[in-house]
């Protein structure tokens, strides 16, 4: 044994572990939707506040993400995919992960009511309440339709943006919220067809293993035909316009397209191509919800220039 | 003599405390910023302090 190896701490983390502590990809998601729901809404904000809004709210969502590897740290430790972070891999207590998120979490439910209002701090509350105890402690381990209901914790950000320039709830927040709720499920099912050894590996009851991989292909076409309606009906809403319209359109052709063949195949056309419809489906899905809320703030820009 | 072994995990401890000095920076920014921004936006603050408030004063016709 070196002298190194005597003072090696295995809790001694850098900067970095603390960061990928808060999900910074998925903070990215939040970041962006929050921003379309705050800039689409018809109240203006100072520039200055509505920033502030954006870091609270991207601050609550790496502190759920925090809470979350703390009570999974278990599961994530068995999985190929979440082995390397930092609490199983031993890089930073769960006692720090739990303190982070907790205090991340009051500290951008505060920040978040006095820089803008009350409504918008109660629902980004209710937020990592959702995702941490609802979905983490409680859905995820325990029923398939866990994505379902999990899905509407990554639903919230847009809400909150509105909610933060208005100060209240709308139609048009509504839909931008069941725009994600609805599209969450086949994005996920269709990580869990490719990536299949992984969750049974970790127990976690995912559609594919409870119910079988011919179920969950029906129940991604299912998602994906709500899900398009759903989508459209945002075009006739205030916040829609010609832009949105025209990329909703051909964005739900070809989601409904995708998920059909998915439906179409069986595991021994998936194996023989390597999975290549359900790869290609899960990438397409992720282009599918960053272009209708940047259509959105397409339309946005386009009305307040006056050229709409 | 002081040591000067430069070990892995004291590079560790910088990045965290660096990250930590960046992080308490920006929050003062934040803040200031958010003050400035709220406070602009109130409209005008009457300056009247220890002297008479014109619009407190009852109107007498």
């Amino acid at each position: 044994m070196s002298d190194a190896t005597i003072i090696e701490q295995p809790h001694d983390a850098g900067f970095g572990d603390y960061v990928a502590l808060l999900k910074p990809r998925v903070m990215s998601l939040v970041v962006f939707t929050a921003l379309v729901g705050l800039a689409v809404a018809p109240v203006g904000l100072h520039p200055m506040v509505a920033f502030s809004a954006i870091l609270f709210i991207a601050i609550g969502a790496g502190a759920s993400g925090a809470l979350n590897m703390w009570w999974d740290a278990d599961i994530d430790a068995v999985m190929r995919r979440t082995s390397k972070r930092p609490v199983p891999s031993g890089r930073v207590a769960p006692d720090e992960a739990l303190a982070l998120g907790l205090a991340l979490s009051g500290f951008a439910v505060v920040m978040l009511g006095l820089a803008t209002n009350l409504v918008a701090a109660g629902l980004l509350a209710f937020t990592i309440f959702f995702y941490a105890v609802v979905y983490t402690m409680w859905l995820k381990r325990w029923t398939p339709q866990n994505i379902v209901i999990g899905g509407a914790a990554g639903a919230f950000p847009p809400m909150i943006g509105w909610a933060a320039a208005t100060g209240g709830i709308s139609v048009e927040s509504i839909l931008m919220f069941a725009l994600i709720f609805m599209w969450t499920p086949p994005h996920f099912w269709a990580l869990a067809l490719f990536m299949r050894s992984d969750y049974d590996d970790a127990g976690v009851p995912m559609l594919t293993v409870t119910h079988g991989r011919r179920l969950t292909r029906a129940h991604i076409l299912v998602y994906t035909l709500l899900l398009a309606p759903l989508a459209l009906g945002i075009a006739a809403t205030s916040i829609g316009g010609p832009v949105f319209f025209a990329v909703a359109l051909a964005l739900n052709a070809w989601f409904v397209v995708g998920a059909v063949r998915i439906w179409r195949r069986d595991e021994a056309m998936a194996e023989a191509d390597n999975f290549a419809v359900e790869k290609g489906f899960f990438r397409f899905s992720l282009l599918y919800l960053f272009a209708h809320f940047g259509a959105l703030l397409v339309d946005a820009g386009l009305r307040s220039s006056g050229a709409l | 003599m002081a040591i000067r072994a430069t070990h892995e995990l004291h590079k560790r401890r910088l990045s965290r405390n660096v990250g930590v000095a960046g992080l308490l920076v920006a929050m003062i920014a934040v803040f200031f910023g958010l003050t400035v921004a709220k406070v602009s936006t109130t409209g005008a603050v009457e300056g009247f302090d220890h002297v008479v408030r014109p619009s407190l004063l009852e109107v007498s016709e």
